[in-house]
């Protein structure tokens, strides 16, 4: 038999051992390396067997999809009963909001979704407008849902669920950034005055819990206002909100400012820059930068948070599954209720955290070891 | 160059300005007086209000009867006790649902870490899978799932799933027997107490042994013993102490035993669950922060497998882990007021709900839970810098 004869280091690479490539090597080395493993994987798959077949079967095989109320759908199957959410769809998106002007708030998602294609996606056609527009969207939403100079007013006691949530969620991440910068760079000040106001107002903020100081909104703001005026509970909740995000948006700004090296800060004094400029050309664009997963956490847990406003008395899709509850022909079904509310912001929550790691990705420009 | 001296005497608006001193002290003085004001305004305000409604500012309502009932109080709690009392009884139910809810996330959230860093992939992809659906689903809603499970699918009591002897699963609660501790039992707290103090001298010695001389103590398996083993061996010495006061099915509901309000449970479970996701995702990222060299180096070292994890890991890792840590703590007690949903009668629902709805004295209850929780949080701040303080690098 002829065997070929190869200079050193000129050898064709060999392939890799049967063994150790393929599916079969796949599930060896990940799930039944060791004893340890072996039974690890055992338990898993036990713990998967014991969960999914039956929520399978109770939120699709065994569910009811149509039905006039609770009784017709357990006589058709034992599993969830979407018909109660489906009927109240329209009551979960839009609240109260009156059913002529709807339109309005449909509106005002779709440039919300605009909005968001611009400052998100940096590839997006027509970027430069669409940044302008996105800085406007907040007043143009305002404008769109409460109405005035040409349109219906609607009163904010009208708004409810998903578009409250939306709402509250994102005037509280438009404006809890910019505030929580401000915060943080009188946090690091050289004046006495604003350091101690906003280590005081920081750590205040972030001493009690958000439920109590939505408490203060309802029930003690009144007394601290001249005598007659009241203003609207939305915007009060909306202020407390916003506030109360801004704090922690503050210190996870702060711990940005720390990490940069005291060269940069230096090198832009050297330069002649004022503080301002200097903020704004060197420093801030690298705090931003390292503190994305801390930025994206907070709004996600402001984004959480607007769930509280049902404990003051705001309807947002949860207030509205819990007052639908309460509602004879459909009661006791609160497991599809909560299970939808938590579809929703499951989506949202993730969506923003995926989006975080890629921008994370992308600004990288350090040299990975 | 006389006369540029003299051109600086002069007072110009842009020249002050300029100086960085001057302008700092400007600054200054105008916040102050601009945060100054504001609040002078509206203590005015709520002045003027407070008075044109005849109220005044006064605490002396907390010495009334508060006339509402609590369901969960360790202290002796009617509804004619006063609210100052109701208030009491507030403070350590969320002392309680605080403490035991960070146990168990701790707990937990370790297990979780570790899990996710397991090299077992169908188990890692589980801890993964469980950390993202609890993180990204607020807390309340978490809280109202776990009360909503327990309160429309445990049976009533009559039908109450029995675990135990005597310990029975129903909507009502977990009802279990209640220790009745007879007049010897006292020597056995005691010797536990007796055995934790000797173990903290032990671990001192045994470690100043080790650095001196090399040798090592099993110091866990001694301090199981002192502190486990004697107690349980006297308390069997003195004929066990103690008898079991078991709940009976009367009418509708259980009597007698301990029992655990669904409310508390609901409360404690959801947010341990909710807080052990963050825990988890706290301790991976601190184990996998220390470098794997140490890892090896350890090992090279010749120290077993539990012993490079305990000795060289763990300790790294915590200095990477408590700072974080500390602020779940301190999320988990802040949310445990989201009590007031179900109905477990914590700080904000006896004094900051029930009370202020019923004397109407707004500003002064939402004063007391406001101090309330800041001492919480500080009391726990102040706990974990103490803690940190200790396990961290001390460097030159």
């Amino acid at each position: 038999m002829q065997q070929e004869t190869y200079k050193p280091g000129e050898h064709p690479d060999l392939p890799p051992p049967s063994n150790t490539i393929g599916p079969m090597a796949w599930i060896r080395e990940n799930l039944l390396s060791s004893p340890t493993n072996i039974v690890m994987t055992a338990l898993s798959a036990w713990f998967l067997y014991e969960i999914i077949p039956p929520t399978l079967e109770w939120v699709f095989l065994d569910a009811a999809f149509t039905g006039e109320n609770r009784d017709e759908c357990r006589a058709k199957a034992a599993g969830a009963c979407w018909a109660f959410i489906s009927e109240r769809f329209n009551l979960f998106t839009y609240g109260f909001y009156p059913h002529e002007s709807r339109w309005r708030v449909d509106l005002s998602f779709l440039l919300l979704l605009i909005a968001l294609v611009a400052v998100l996606w940096d590839r997006a056609p027509f970027r430069k407008q669409g940044l302008y527009f996105a800085c406007a969207y907040p007043f143009i939403a305002g404008w769109l849902l409460l109405g005035g100079y040409g349109l219906e007013p609607v009163e904010t006691d009208k708004f409810g669920g998903f578009m409250l949530t939306l709402v509250v969620g994102v005037t509280g991440i438009a404006f809890s950034l910019p505030i929580g910068i401000l915060l943080a760079l009188g946090r690091q000040s050289d004046l006495l005055a604003i350091r101690l106001f906003s280590v005081g107002f920081i750590e205040f903020i972030r001493g009690v819990p958000l439920i109590t100081l939505l408490f203060v909104a309802s029930t003690m703001l009144n007394y601290f206002l001249p005598r007659g005026t009241t203003f609207d509970l939305l915007l009060r909740v909306l202020i407390m909100v916003t506030l109360f995000s801004s704090a922690y948006m503050a210190e996870v700004i702060r711990g940005g400012l720390q990490a940069i090296p005291k060269g940069q800060y230096e090198a832009a004094d050297a330069m002649g820059l004022k503080y301002w400029t200097s903020m704004r050309l060197i420093v801030l664009p690298q705090v931003l930068k390292i503190s994305i997963p801390g930025i994206v956490n907070t709004f996600i847990g402001l984004y959480k948070d607007t769930t509280l406003v049902i404990i003051i008395g705001l309807l947002d899709p949860l207030g509205i599954g819990r007052s639908s509850l309460a509602d004879t022909k459909w009661t006791g079904l609160s497991n599809e209720v909560y299970l939808f509310v938590a579809i929703f912001f499951f989506i949202s929550c993730f969506g923003m955290a995926r989006y975080s790691l890629y921008l994370e990705r992308k600004l990288e420009t350090e040299h990975k070891r | 160059m006389t006369g540029m001296v003299t051109s600086r005497k002069g007072i110009s608006l842009s020249r002050t300005w300029n100086d960085k001193e001057t302008r700092s002290v400007i600054i200054q003085i105008v916040a102050i007086c601009l945060i100054l004001g504001f609040f002078a305004y509206i203590i005015r305000n709520a002045y003027i209000n407070l008075e044109a409604i005849g109220k005044g500012f006064s605490y002396n309502f907390l010495w009334q009867p508060s006339s509402y009932d609590i369901n969960q109080h360790f202290i002796e709690y009617t509804s004619r006790s006063s609210h100052f009392r109701a208030m009491m009884v507030g403070i350590l139910n969320t002392l309680l649902v605080a403490v035991c809810g960070i146990a168990l996330a701790t707990l937990l959230g370790f297990i979780l870490g570790v899990l996710r860093l397991s090299r077992n992939w169908l188990t890692n992809k589980l801890a993964y899978v469980y950390i993202e659906y609890v993180r990204n689903v607020p807390v309340l809603l978490h809280i109202l799932l776990v009360y909503g499970v327990i309160v429309h699918s445990l049976p009533v009591p009559k039908q109450a799933i029995s675990l135990n002897e005597g310990a029975f699963l129903t909507n009502r609660g977990f009802f279990m027997p209640a220790p009745v501790f007879e007049t010897l039992f006292w020597i056995v707290p005691m010797l536990i107490l007796a055995g934790i103090g000797f173990m903290m001298w032990f671990r001192k010695h045994a470690r100043r042994v080790q650095d001196e001389t090399g040798h090592h103590y099993p110091v866990f398996w001694i301090g199981l013993g002192v502190m486990a083993g004697i107690p349980i061996v006297a308390y069997f010495i003195l004929g066990a102490p103690i008898t079991w006061d078991i709940p009976e099915l009367k009418g509708f509901n259980f009597k007698g035993g301990m029992v655990i309000r669904p409310e508390f449970i609901a409360l404690w479970l959801a947010l341990s669950c909710y807080t052990a996701a963050f825990i988890g995702e706290i301790v991976r990222a601190g184990i996998v922060a220390v470098d794997y060299g140490q890892t090896e180096a350890a090992s090279a070292l010749g120290l077993k497998r539990n012993r490079v994890l305990n000795l060289v890991v763990i300790p790294q890792a915590l200095r990477i882990i408590v700072p974080p840590l500390t602020s779940q703590y301190l999320n988990l007690t802040k949310n445990s007021s989201l009590a007031i949903a179900i109905g477990y009668m914590d700080i904000l629902a006896t004094i900051g709900g029930i009370s202020l709805n019923q004397t109407g004295r707004e500003m002064e209850c939402m004063i007391i839970v406001l101090l309330l929780y800041l001492a919480l949080s500080l009391m726990i701040s102040a706990v974990m810098n103490w803690y940190n303080n200790r396990i961290k690098l001390v460097e030159r």
